[in-house]
């Protein structure tokens, strides 16, 4: 119980070990530590970074989305503007069309007509000649009688 | 009586068996005496503490640490934020010092959770085997309960404490200090008059440190190891056959349990006081006053 030289020997040798932990273990351990604690505080920053850039690009998309639907939108409309107009230019041809076709059909109309009534006319003429030719019991020169026959003609 | 005779003195030379350090005497004084158990267990908690943390240390991870790593890392940290938190200088050494002190005195002190009479034992038996006396194997395993270690550790503290005090504070002014304080005074005559009682006080404060310190830490690991014993000597040389010794056997069991689970909190508690105080005097020395 008495102190003796161990006394000695044990303070040196706290020393010994002190000097061992100070040079060899502390260092290391502290910047081990120190190092982690950066790499963690890198990690959240890029992670706070990636959550930033993610946020930022779910806004571009967003965007992005709804420029496209308002272009959507628009292309739409100028179809619906396009078809109505092509439709519109279609009836309007078809109305062109049909007054043409109609005014053809009434010129043909009014030729066949007049052809009829042209050959009406002359057979109207040359019944009426027969029987004036029967009345008369003799043969009208035609050509003698041609003035006449055209006034007659025109006179129907 | 006669039996009971034979039983005490029995139990005094067990006990005292036991607290019987294995010495080597290297010169004529008492003084000149090796107490070579303690040197051996402070060897290995020395090798085991420097294990932990100087050979795992110098392959710590910055990545994902170990568990042993972890440990390691958070009695560093721990003892790195005590001592910033106090000592206000700047010191390399303080913090390693605080460590080690730390780490090797739980580690010896944890000694004393093993079985009293395990190593002895097995130190005496081995003795028997290389055809000695076993009543001359001595044997104390906990460094802690020899005064020396805990002595040893004080005065290198208290050294510490006056170089870190010369070297924060100039020589100069450490040395100036031991008259002009604790007690201030006005004007040169005040100062005369004060400056013995200032030198004296300073002079016990020094000399009592390095004693209350040692002596806080060895008291207890004496205590508990003296407690240990008694435990065991419940049943010393008892017989299966004597009904008491079912009784004190199971005493001893239960008083065993107890003493070991409430010693646990005291190893831990004296290493932390020892490692505090010592940075609490380290961080005085280093500011003035």
């Amino acid at each position: 119980m008495n102190p003796n030289l161990t006394l000695v020997i044990q303070g040196l040798a706290f020393f010994a070990v002190v000097w061992l932990v100070m040079k060899f273990g502390w260092p290391h351990i502290i910047a081990a530590i120190e190092e982690r604690q950066n790499k963690i505080a890198e990690g959240l920053s890029a992670a706070e970074k990636a959550r930033k850039d993610l946020a930022d690009a779910d806004a571009r998309v967003a965007d992005e989305i709804r420029k496209a639907r308002v272009e959507a939108a628009a292309i739409i409309d100028k179809a619906n503007q396009q078809a109505t107009q092509i439709v519109d230019k279609a009836r309007q041809d078809a109305v062109v069309e049909a007054t043409k076709q109609k005014a053809i059909a009434a010129a043909d109309i009014e030729a066949q007509a007049h052809k009829a009534r042209e050959e009406l006319r002359g057979k109207v003429v040359a019944l009426a000649m027969a029987g004036a030719e029967k009345i008369l019991k003799r043969e009208i020169d035609a050509n003698a009688h041609k003035a006449l026959i055209d006034q007659l003609v025109t006179e129907i | 009586m006669a039996a009971e005779g034979t039983e005490s003195v029995d139990m005094t030379g067990y006990i005292q068996h036991h607290l019987h350090h294995w010495q080597v005497k290297v010169g004529d004084s008492a003084f000149m005496t090796i107490n070579v158990d303690t040197l051996i267990f402070t060897l290995l908690c020395a090798a085991t503490f420097l294990f932990l943390f100087v050979f795992l240390a110098r392959r710590a991870t910055s990545g994902v640490p170990g568990k042993l790593q972890s440990i390691v890392e958070a009695v560093v940290l721990f003892v790195d934020g005590l001592v910033k938190e106090t000592f206000h200088g700047k010191s390399k050494v303080i913090a390693p010092m605080s460590l080690t002190m730390f780490g090797m005195i739980f580690f010896m002190n944890f000694l004393d959770l093993l079985p009293i009479d395990l190593l002895p034992w097995a130190w005496a038996s081995g003795h028997q085997i290389a055809g000695h006396d076993p009543a001359h194997a001595y044997l104390r395993i906990v460094p802690t309960a020899d005064l020396n270690t805990p002595l040893g550790m004080a005065l290198a503290v208290f050294l510490m404490t006056q170089y870190v005090g010369i070297t924060q504070k100039g020589v100069g002014h450490f040395f100036g200090e031991f008259f002009t304080a604790p007690f201030h005074a006005e004007g040169p005559v005040g100062k005369i008059l004060l400056s013995p009682a200032n030198l004296l006080l300073r002079l016990i404060e020094e000399c009592v440190r390095p004693v209350s310190l040692s002596l806080r830490l060895f008291g207890n690991m004496y205590a508990g190891e003296l407690i240990f014993i008694l435990i065991a000597v419940m049943t010393l040389g008892a017989g299966l056959a004597h009904m008491s010794t079912w009784f004190l056997g199971f005493g001893q069991i239960v008083a065993g349990f107890g003493w070991t689970a409430f010693h646990i909190l005291i190893i831990t508690l004296q290493a932390f006081i020892f490692m505090v105080l010592s940075i609490v005097y380290l961080s005085m020395a280093a500011e003035s006053h």
